[in-house]
């Protein structure tokens, strides 16, 4: 046996070897990349101690691959927010903007906008912020492949004035657009990213990454990225506010089930994942709180809309549509599918934050809400009946009606979801049927419009409503529809609303109602598409090492707990600023 | 010699060459566009925007070219070694990405795999020799191979990690930690390790227990044995003969399990969310990362291939029938 088995000697010893420094492999890479950022901070150390640190999960679902702020959807967390910063924050509690990297922003004509920057901001490389970096930062919208291309659709030129001040000139004044654009614009320094090629500039990875914001890179590995707090951040002067935390390590998700683990052990302070059933962590003293105390536990973040192909029979049918909308218990979905962690949608679809702009005279005559017999009572008002004895109401020509709702398979909450919305079609005569096909197969249904139904959510709060409305009814509809009007809804008439909405000025209140109201006769007339409920902003939070979270109660803060991308700028970074070590 | 391995070599190739191609063929299979997901992904509101970027993604993945010529691109990229750009990481190169995960597969399988090997043998060659030992390994053997995997490693995980709470539950080291060569950070790795390692060691290990003890009895009943002890031969001498042929079989299960090595153990990988090629194959597939699928069966591919070669080499080596068969081939 001896003899026998000493060739496996170099086996094991190798595979030991690999086993105790499986570090080797990675160390190099890690500290190359990290090179530039932890010879300007020697003080680095090798580890981060948990007093000083917030863990974070709940963003990323792949390693940190790319720091470009430009990649909206899969840079690594934080890139833009804690490293690159927009103009303004937007507090969609208070619908208010916040000055940040601008000290202010206003119209000087009809088509004129005129940005006054902060002075004494500086890059992490010491260089200073300057409008010239602004102004490279719209002009690069001019390459196609980058996402905010479509703002030189309207904007005609943006220019220098001064080391402070940039004017940005306009072809079409669109208000509200603009104003989505000044708070989500992640501003780049010029003297870096002048010298990436254009045709580049998207896939840029930006590994060394010089950024204006409250933290820096630190590092980052398969299944996390660290940021360190940067001590000479232009906020601690000028705002007089400063993030607590020295550290964030945001952490890859694996799945829920290891995010609810590390929560009840406290190795993280804040999760963003959807945690099914975290009411009873919340109730049951488990140390892990929610913004609300009761339901819905969350704030809201987007609406999960039904969308019908409307180029297809029976859906091209408003009443047809109609009677959907009434067939579908939401109650059920929020209770049974969800345990209260989500609300029902009001009938105009428009997330709470935006409840001053829904006419309430307009959706107490012509809201609605699940009611089996109306749906039926409409139905056969319409002219829809069973014509061939099967149980399920015919096409008006006598054809069979045969239905699929379709959600991404794995989602399980939405698969459930739509179990339950088949279950009170097939309730009224509507034979509908759920189906699970993959994302990418899905994907191609809906931009293709081959689907009869599917459940969507992907437009997320902002500061207008016009955001919501571009989303239902934009025009015109082209061969592939990709992001907005999945439904292929055609009116000329909500379009041109929506353009007008598009060109009142923001603090243009009663105007924007009055163009919204008739935007939702329409809506809930014609019912181009079906509001479900409101996606929750997942968050739960331990106050074991950090305290003074956002929620509800008195004096608490109230921006949004959360690291998802896009969020920052909407607060995000402001609860890190309120934040308190828990020791203390 | 040199017959038997260049009949093996070739078979290796034409298997490599199969294999790969097969491995090309079926993302582009899979229903639904790698190009269109990815675009969708990222939500741009313009089509004009949207039309810009697919072009520019169809052209950087070279999908707008004829599928004979994307095939030997995809051979020539392979040649030198560039497998790609991964659509679930991007824009980092596939081949980063396995590399970044192969270390702790490699850490995890190998000493997993040998030391239930060298255990288990050990074990059940003991066992077949004594009643007190074989009544005892046997049971707990069999009960340990029949444990569906799953539910070993979640109780493991369950018990040590939330119960005890002695050992981390996720992850390949600390969160608080950055790699460096620190006694902090190895111990830190270790201890991540642990788990992992002794789901994977205990479920083998009563396999290779069981097959040995059956396979040295069965040697001991042999006619040759008998012949032996027959004509006087110490017991010692019989059971080192017996042992030797038996540990064949023994050493081609171990040649199949080191084959699918680096293909990771996927189920400890996801249950521990180790970091390794197994846990990457599963966000590749969820992903429809078609590049990263691409790469990591092809990294399987070649591991098995390997493997199997120094198998080969190795039973010459151990099984003086091999060689007497090749010199009777080559005379």
């Amino acid at each position: 046996m001896r003899n026998r088995t000493r060739f496996l000697i170099p086996f094991l010893a190798v595979g030991l070897a690999t086993a105790a420094c499986s570090s080797g492999g990675t160390t190099p890479s890690t500290q190359g990349s990290a090179a530039a950022p932890s010879a300007a901070a020697p003080a680095d150390s090798k580890s981060f101690p948990r007093n000083e640190t917030l863990y974070s999960s709940g963003t990323m679902w792949g390693p940190p691959a790319n720091w470009n702020p430009l990649r909206e959807w899969d840079s690594a967390t934080g890139t833009k927010g804690l490293l690159y910063e927009t103009l303004f924050l937007y507090d969609p509690n208070t619908d208010k903007f916040q000055p940040w990297l601008a000290e202010s922003g206003e119209w000087t004509s009809d088509k004129e906008y005129t940005l006054k920057l902060r002075s004494g901001i500086t890059w992490s490389d010491g260089k200073p912020f300057t409008a010239e970096d602004v102004v490279f930062t719209f002009e690069l919208g001019k390459i196609e492949t980058v996402p905010y291309h479509n703002i030189w659709t309207f904007l005609d030129k943006a220019e220098v004035v001064d080391a402070q001040t940039a004017k940005f000139t306009f072809k079409e004044a669109r208000y509200q657009q603009w104003a989505n654009h000044v708070y989500q614009r992640a501003i780049v320094p010029k003297h870096i990213w002048g010298s990436v090629k254009p045709e580049e500039v998207i896939d840029f990875a930006n590994e060394n990454p010089v950024g204006t914001g409250p933290y820096k890179y630190h590092s980052h590995d398969q299944d996390r990225q660290a940021w360190v707090k940067r001590d000479d951040w232009w906020g601690i002067k000028a705002l007089g506010k400063d993030v607590k935390p020295k550290y964030i390590v945001d952490i890859v998700n694996s799945s829920n089930e290891v995010a609810m683990g590390l929560l009840l052990q406290k190795g993280l302070d804040l999760s963003n994942n959807f945690l099914p059933g975290v009411a009873n962590l919340v109730k049951g003293n488990f140390g892990v709180s929610t913004f609300y105390a009761e339901a819905p536990y969350m704030l809201s973040a987007n609406t999960a809309w039904l969308v019908l192909n409307t180029k297809k029979k029976p859906m091209d049918d408003p009443a047809f549509r109609k009677a959907v909308a009434y067939s579908v218990d939401t109650k059920r979905i929020v209770e049974n599918v969800y345990g209260n962690l989500v609300k029902a949608a009001d009938p105009t679809g428009l997330l709470p934050q935006w409840d001053k702009y829904v006419d309430k005279s307009v959706t107490g005559s012509m809201g609605f809400s699940y009611d089996a017999a109306k749906a039926k009572q409409l139905l056969a008002d319409a002219g829809y009946k069973d014509t061939d004895g099967d149980g399920f109401i015919n096409n008006k020509d006598g054809s069979k009606i045969d239905l699929k709702i379709i959600v991404p398979t794995g989602w399980t909450d939405w698969m459930e979801s739509i179990r339950v919305i088949a279950a009170g079609a097939k309730d009224v005569g509507i034979n509908l049927t759920p189906e699970f096909p993959d994302y990418n197969a899905l994907v191609e249904q809906r931009s293709t419009g081959k689907f009869d139904m599917f459940i969507n959510n992907e437009r997320q709060l902002s500061n207008t409503p016009e955001r919501y409305y571009d989303y239902i009814f934009n025009l015109p509809v082209q061969k592939l529809q990709n992001t907005v009007n999945f439904g292929r809804y055609e009116n000329e008439k909500a379009w041109e609303l929506v353009g007008k909405l598009d060109a009142t000025k923001t603090d243009d209140l009663e105007g924007m109602k009055a163009i919204t109201s008739e935007l939702q006769k329409i809506q809930l007339e014609d019912m181009p598409i079906i509001p479900l409920w409101y996606n929750g902003l997942w968050s739960q939070v331990s106050s074991s090492v950090w305290k003074n979270w956002p929620s509800d109660a008195a004096n608490a803060p109230k921006y949004p707990p959360t690291m998802w991308r896009n969020w920052l700028e909407l607060g995000g970074v402001l609860t890190l600023t309120e934040l308190q070590p828990a020791g203390a | 010699m040199r017959q038997y391995f260049g009949r093996k070599l070739f078979i290796y190739g034409l298997t490599f060459f199969v294999a790969v191609t097969v491995n090309w063929l079926i993302p582009r299979f899979m229903p639904g566009d790698p190009v269109a997901s990815m675009v969708a992904r990222a939500s741009i509101s313009q089509p004009e925007a949207v039309a810009a970027m697919q072009a520019y993604y169809t052209d950087l993945f070279g999908l707008d070219q004829s599928l004979i010529s994307q095939y030997f691109n995809f051979w020539a990229a392979l040649v030198t070694g560039d497998f790609g750009i991964s659509i679930w990481a991007y824009p980092k190169p596939v081949a980063d990405v396995i590399l970044g995960a192969v270390p702790y597969t490699l850490g995890l399988m190998i000493p997993a795999i040998l030391l239930s090997w060298l255990v288990g043998n050990w074990a059940g060659a003991l066992a077949a020799r004594r009643k007190l030992l074989d009544n005892t390994v046997l049971p707990v053997g069999y009960i340990l191979t029949a444990t569906p995997y799953m539910w070993i490693a979640i109780l493991l995980c369950w018990g040590f990690g939330v119960v005890l709470g002695v050992l981390p539950v996720a992850g390949g080291y600390s969160f608080a930690l950055q790699p460096s060569w620190s006694w902090e950070f190895i111990g830190s790795l270790a201890q991540h390790w642990v788990l992992p390692f002794a789901s994977l060691f205990l479920v083998a290990l009563g396999g290779w227990a069981i097959g040995m003890r059956n396979m040295i009895i069965y040697e001991l009943e042999a006619d040759y044995s008998n012949y032996l002890a027959a004509l006087g031969a110490p017991h010692r001498l019989i059971r080192r003969y017996a042992f030797r042929n038996a540990v064949l079989p023994q050493i081609t299960g171990l040649a199949l399990q080191l084959g699918v090595l680096v293909a990771g153990a996927l189920v400890t990988e996801i249950v521990f969310s180790y970091p390794g090629i197994g846990s990457l194959i599963l966000k590749a597939i969820q992903n429809k990362d078609f590049f990263l699928i691409q790469g990591t069966f092809l990294f399987i591919v070649l591991g098995v291939l390997i493997a199997n070669f120094i198998i080969d080499v190795v039973y010459v080596v151990v099984d003086p029938r091999t060689r007497a068969g090749m010199a009777g081939a080559s005379t």
